[in-house]
């Protein structure tokens, strides 16, 4: 039974990109045929993040217009036997997807992979509509902070009253929410909103907790999807998600600040 | 919190506290909405139109509502005639 898995959030910057290229390459690693498509028209940038920027030759719009075929357009990554990424274009027409193209693209994949993994462009625009549109499940990427949780909250909104699923009366998509950029110091401190007040509020099953961590950044750089960096705390816990999302109980890791030593504490050394 | 965090108390109400009151209040401002229909607000101006020929009555004086219970759906109307 392959699936349709929508990265979303609303708000711009949390997030989506990285976390849909580290799912991705989370489920291929475990052996799972898995496609990552990029919603993002105009602004491509899962193909950086993904390091396979220079090897786009035909997109997803090529493909929607049927200037290429699929396999065409499909990217194998150079690290996994598994993994395939299919690029947005960098066309200035928004609306050069359109619903019936998508769904015949995303059908089609869906018969070749477990997985497609849509990546979704930030707002409620078009774009934004056309990734969420055919999911069966979707990830919803937070960060704790007011705003972005306020989109979340929009967002799944959008999620279960405009998409395919709720349109047809079927078995509404199934959503997950990850915290990402966490920083459990800064909730000690009472300035950041904790995982338990973002659960709160937003009433869905928490999947993951990713901290704010500096690998992000250095795996953007050098375009290696942060799961692959298994030292680092975001490689682990995005690694735990992927568990999580397969059905397996992980216990939640690094949400608490690292324990001091008894002068640090009387004095507030760090 | 560190000792001198502790001699200097802490009443004050953490940043994080005031954001989570916040946006638990918008945030259910923005789900009642979000559960009306999109043609309520047509309904009730269609509704006001009618009415005014008539009894004379101002835009306002035609309340819309619709509520959900279980598989059942309500539509109240409450209309304010003028005193006499």
């Amino acid at each position: 039974m392959s699936k349709i898995i929508v990265v979303t959030s609303g708000k711009g910057g949390v997030g989506k990109t990285t976390t849909s290229a580290a799912i991705g390459t989370g489920f291929a690693l475990r052996g799972h045929k898995t496609v990552i498509v990029d919603f993002d028209v105009g602004l491509r940038n899962l193909d950086l993040i993904m390091g396979c920027e220079r090897r786009v030759v035909y997109d997803f719009v090529n493909v929607v217009n049927g200037e290429a075929n699929l396999q065409q357009a499909l990217i194998k990554d150079k690290r996994l036997e598994n993994l395939y990424v299919l690029a947005a274009s960098q066309t200035r027409d928004k609306d050069a997807l359109t619903l019936e193209g998508v769904e015949k693209v995303l059908m089609e994949l869906k018969e070749q992979f477990e997985y497609v993994i849509c990546d979704s462009p930030a707002g409620i625009e078009k774009g934004a509509h056309l990734a969420m549109y055919f999911a069966d499940e979707a990830i919803v990427v937070t960060n704790p902070e007011v705003s972005s949780v306020r989109d979340s909250d929009r967002m799944l909104g959008i999620l279960s009253s405009k998409s395919r699923r709720s349109e047809n009366n079927e078995d509404p998509i199934v959503e997950h929410l990850l915290i990402t950029r966490y920083n459990p110091e800064r909730v000690a401190g009472g300035e950041m909103l904790s995982i338990d007040d973002v659960t709160d509020i937003l009433a869905i099953k928490l999947k993951g907790v990713i901290p704010e961590s500096q690998a992000v950044l250095k795996a953007s750089n050098q375009g290696v999807p942060v799961i692959l960096d298994t030292e680092s705390d975001a490689g682990q816990a995005y690694n735990d998600t992927i568990d999580r999302l397969l059905g397996k109980e992980v216990k939640l890791r690094f949400v608490e600040v690292p324990k001091q030593g008894f002068f640090a504490r009387l004095f507030g050394g760090k | 919190m560190n000792l001198f965090d502790f001699f200097r108390g802490r009443q004050k109400q953490t940043s994080a506290s005031v954001a989570k009151e916040r946006l638990q209040i918008i945030v259910a401002h923005e789900r009642g909405q979000r559960s009306t229909p999109d043609y309520l607000p047509a309904l009730q101006k269609e509704l006001v139109e009618v009415i005014r020929k008539y009894v004379n009555i101002g835009n306002d004086d035609v309340q819309v509502a619709l509520e959900n219970q279980g598989s059942c759906s309500i539509l109240e109307l409450n209309i304010t005639l003028p005193d006499r």
